[in-house]
């Protein structure tokens, strides 16, 4: 029990919380994005991957770290386009676009890398984006190095939770978005185009989801290696339900998340880790997330024409 | 009743030659009129008639195959509702387009602001809603969800919606559908404020004494044609009758009741409520053999808990619920069948077809277990395809064949093949839940001629509708239900239709309980 104290007042503990859930935090935003306008957007595991692999080499390249997130983005972006185009304007189903285009950005981006780096087994580190030092609070005792010494691209992640909030409710964008993911009839009896406002929600939410991605490549890791997304981007879809469509309690959600996941990695360290097998610990923060997701979304409230094609002239 | 001569010179609205065609059909054939300022032109026709096609096409849902609509002597740009609107044209759909999960406010604001802004301005237009609701008499709480309104309300928060974005033209798509006849009036009391201010309005309906009501000028159309356009105050509701169904048209007279045994009995019985709807709240009813019980009510005041219940798709939690004069210990779908219930669904979409399954299928959806469907659990199509060709020719159900998908047929021909499933099982009590909504005048009228032949034969026959005229003309005996209660009995032509109509707004329950 004390161990458990030791690594929760530990500022270590609460700076590796706020690491791992920024990626969480950018593709979070952008699958609750997609959702709201009304549309399921599956390829985020893809997008995630992609973003990863296209930040990466356009440091590795030599590009300077913030190019390497606008190249992510634009091909987030690009991917999301694909993803818009068949689902909004086509109609085709949600579920099975979504699984195509996370097979092809994942098969596009390990493709890429191996004709890129046909011989390398030790993948090449890059430069990472490196903690900002904010004058005064990164100095103080404890608190300091808890939650002050995050990356500028981590501290983006959280103004994108406050920027989407704020866009959702507080601008005559977000009204409409919104509506379009309740009831497209309502948004087309007064003027506006369902289909504009929902490719433009893909196409952003997607290119959100790549700056995830490319998080993990550009201040998490510092290199690109397969598998490295890792189903992140499915909890990414659970923390919309979890935050029951809501940035806010997204953003605790994912903090949540994140929170068990630091936890789980030094338990493994402690005495116990002598003893259980280390899978077990890796369950932890999905088991508790399974859990958090049936207690928090019983009541949520699902925008109502998600996954609803909506095609002018039908009735 | 708009003013009494209308400026014919001030034309608003011009419709020229308009022509739409789905596939082989001619929705809208060479439709040409114009709307004056300051007028209610009602658009008379049947369903199918292309009411809702023209409004569209003016409203920009739709584009026109050939003509042109003008609006203010400008035309206007075909297939944008966003052109409509910003013209001067609203539209109050049939089916609300409102968002439930959005307060009245926001589904109001929703495309009038500039997408690209910060900030909602939502003081400013919450001032404007407010005013615009104390001029027209359009009272709602801005700041409520939509999902927690009445359908009155939520009709007229689409009514503002259209004020608030300055609609010098108002048309409204069977706006009385869903209201008690005291909403309806309410409603022509906001229509009559509108027109004083110089608005116009078309309003669209099949109901004759509305029509007679509202408007100043009637256009008939029939069959995608413009058949007749008369000024109101020139005729009546039998010779409007006649020009939209094309023919004279004799409402079913029913012959004196002759009320046997009670066949069914609902003593004391509560149903949980669903979501926002009232489950049934201590129900007595009884069902008697030669008898047309007519269920008057609002659309969701527990109608559909009434008919779940009857049709054996639930159980009461409370009370008791007999058949003769056996108590009902397991009740299921296959029980009310077994115990001679004939269930005509009010969605026959929905819960009274199933739409790709072909006719022959659909004509044995009830009986599809039992001999001679059915032999040692195989299936004899055989049979059921001389079951289902039997329906067809004894009920008129116009179709291809047997073997056609049930989708494909009109409503009425639909509903003919559920009653012919329903009758052929000779049941002995009938429920009859909305039989002829959407149903064109003949169907109606067939539909109605069966159930009372079925009572003329012995059944005991519960008919659940939201049309109040319906039910004046072929109930029996009249309850009224409002929020899971039952009025008590009155028999025909006990009260008058303003007299129910109270009773559905829910005036009198306390008293009488």
């Amino acid at each position: 029990m004390s161990e458990l104290v030791d690594i929760l007042i530990s500022a270590s503990f609460w700076a590796a919380v706020l690491r791992i859930a920024a990626p969480l935090i950018f593709a979070t935003m952008g699958e609750l994005i997609c959702e709201r306008a009304g549309v399921l957007n599956l390829g985020i595991e893809g997008i995630m991957v992609f973003g990863a692999f296209a930040g990466w080499v356009t440091v590795y390249a030599g590009g300077g770290l913030w190019a390497g997130v606008a190249v992510a983005m634009l091909a987030g972006m690009g991917f999301g386009a694909v993803h818009a185009l068949l689902t909004v304007p086509f109609g085709l189903s949600q579920h099975v676009v979504g699984l195509g285009i996370t097979m092809l950005a994942t098969a596009s981006a390990y493709y890429a890398y191996r004709l890129a780096l046909p011989e390398v087994t030790n993948p090449p580190r890059i430069e990472p984006f490196q903690p900002l030092h904010i004058p005064g609070l990164s100095d103080l005792p404890w608190l300091g190095e808890a939650l002050f010494s995050q990356t500028a691209l981590s501290w983006a992640g959280f103004a994108c939770v406050a920027l989407t909030a704020l866009v959702l409710y507080r601008t005559p964008l977000g009204l409409a978005l919104r509506a379009a993911g309740e009831n497209p009839q309502a948004v087309e009896a007064q003027g506006l185009s369902v289909a504009a406002l929902r490719m433009g929600a893909v196409i952003v939410g997607s290119g959100l989801m790549a700056v995830g991605g490319a998080f993990l490549t550009m201040s998490a890791f510092s290199s690109f290696f397969f598998e490295m997304v890792n189903g992140r981007g499915w909890i990414c879809i659970a923390l919309v339900v979890f935050g029951a469509w809501k940035p806010g309690k997204a953003l605790l959600g994912a903090l949540l998340f994140a929170g068990f996941d630091a936890l789980q990695v030094r338990l493994q360290q402690t005495g116990l880790g002598q003893i259980v097998p280390y899978q077990v610990f890796l369950m932890i923060p999905y088991l508790l997330s399974i859990l958090a997701l049936i207690l928090m979304s019983r009541r949520a409230q699902v925008p109502a024409a998600l996954m609803t094609p909506f095609n002018r002239g039908e009735r | 009743m708009g003013p009494k001569d209308p400026a014919r010179d001030e034309t608003v609205l011009r419709l020229s030659g308009i022509t739409k065609r789905f596939g082989a059909l001619v929705a809208n054939d060479e439709i040409s009129f114009a709307l004056a300022k300051g007028e209610v032109v009602a658009l008379l026709g049947e369903n199918g008639a292309g009411k809702t096609t023209l409004m569209n096409i003016l409203f920009g849902h739709y584009t026109a195959d050939e003509g042109t609509v003008e609006v203010f002597g400008a035309p206007l740009p075909p297939g944008q509702p966003g052109a409509a609107l910003a013209a001067g044209v609203g539209m109050v759909h049939q089916h609300f387009t409102l968002a439930d999960n959005m307060t009245v406010l926001e589904n109001i604001q929703l495309g009038t602001e500039p997408l690209w802004r910060l900030g909602l301005g939502r003081s400013a237009a919450r001032r404007r809603v407010a005013r615009l609701a104390q001029d027209f008499g359009l009272a709602v709480d801005p700041d409520a969800r939509v999902g927690t309104l009445s359908v009155g309300e939520r009709q007229r928060v689409e009514i503002l919606k259209a004020l608030y974005r300055e609609a010098r033209i108002l048309i409204l798509d069977e706006p009385t559908a869903v209201l008690t006849p005291q909403e309806a009036e309410a409603l022509f009391e906001t229509l009559r404020k509108m027109v004083a201010q110089g608005l116009s309005v078309i309003f669209i309906s099949h109901k004759l004494h509305e029509v007679m009501a509202i408007s100043s000028r009637v256009l008939v159309l029939r069959h995608g044609r413009l058949v007749g356009e008369v000024a109101t105050r020139d005729t009546d509701r039998h010779a409007l009758a006649t020009l939209m169904v094309g023919a004279e048209i004799a409402a079913p007279e029913p012959t004196q009741a002759r009320p046997g045994a009670v066949l069914m009995t609902l003593d004391r019985v509560e149903t949980p409520p669903r979501g926002n709807r009232p489950g049934l709240r201590g129900v007595d009813l009884a069902l008697r053999a030669g008898q047309i019980l007519g269920l008057a009510g609002v659309s969701g005041n527990g109608q559909g808990a009434l008919a779940d219940l009857i049709s054996g798709l639930e159980g009461p939690i409370a009370g008791r619920l007999r058949v003769g004069e056996a108590e009902v210990t397991r009740w299921s779908p296959r029980a009310a069948l077994a115990a001679g219930v004939g269930r005509i669904p009010e969605d026959r979409h929905k819960t009274g077809t199933i739409a790709d399954f072909t006719l022959t299928e659909n004509a044995v959806l009830e009986s599809y277990a039992r001999p001679p469907t059915a032999n040692h659990g195989w299936m004899n199509w055989r049979a059921a395809r001389e079951a289902a060709q039997e329906i067809i020719a004894k009920y008129d159900v116009r179709c291809p064949g047997p073997e056609t998908r049930i989708r494909l047929l009109s409503g009425g021909n639909m509903q003919k093949l559920i009653l012919g499933r329903v009758l052929e099982a000779a049941p002995r009590i009938i429920l009859a839940n909305q039989p002829v909504r959407g149903l064109d005048i003949g169907a109606v009228t067939y539909v109605q001629e069966q159930l009372i032949a079925a009572r003329n034969a012995g059944a005991a026959v519960l008919l659940i509708s939201e049309d109040l005229d319906e039910i004046l003309t072929l109930s029996d005996v009249i309850r009224v239900i409002s929020d899971g209660r039952l009025s008590p009995e009155f028999a025909r032509g006990e009260k008058t239709a303003a007299e129910l109509g109270q009773w559905m707004a829910g005036q009198g329950f306390d008293h009488a309980a």
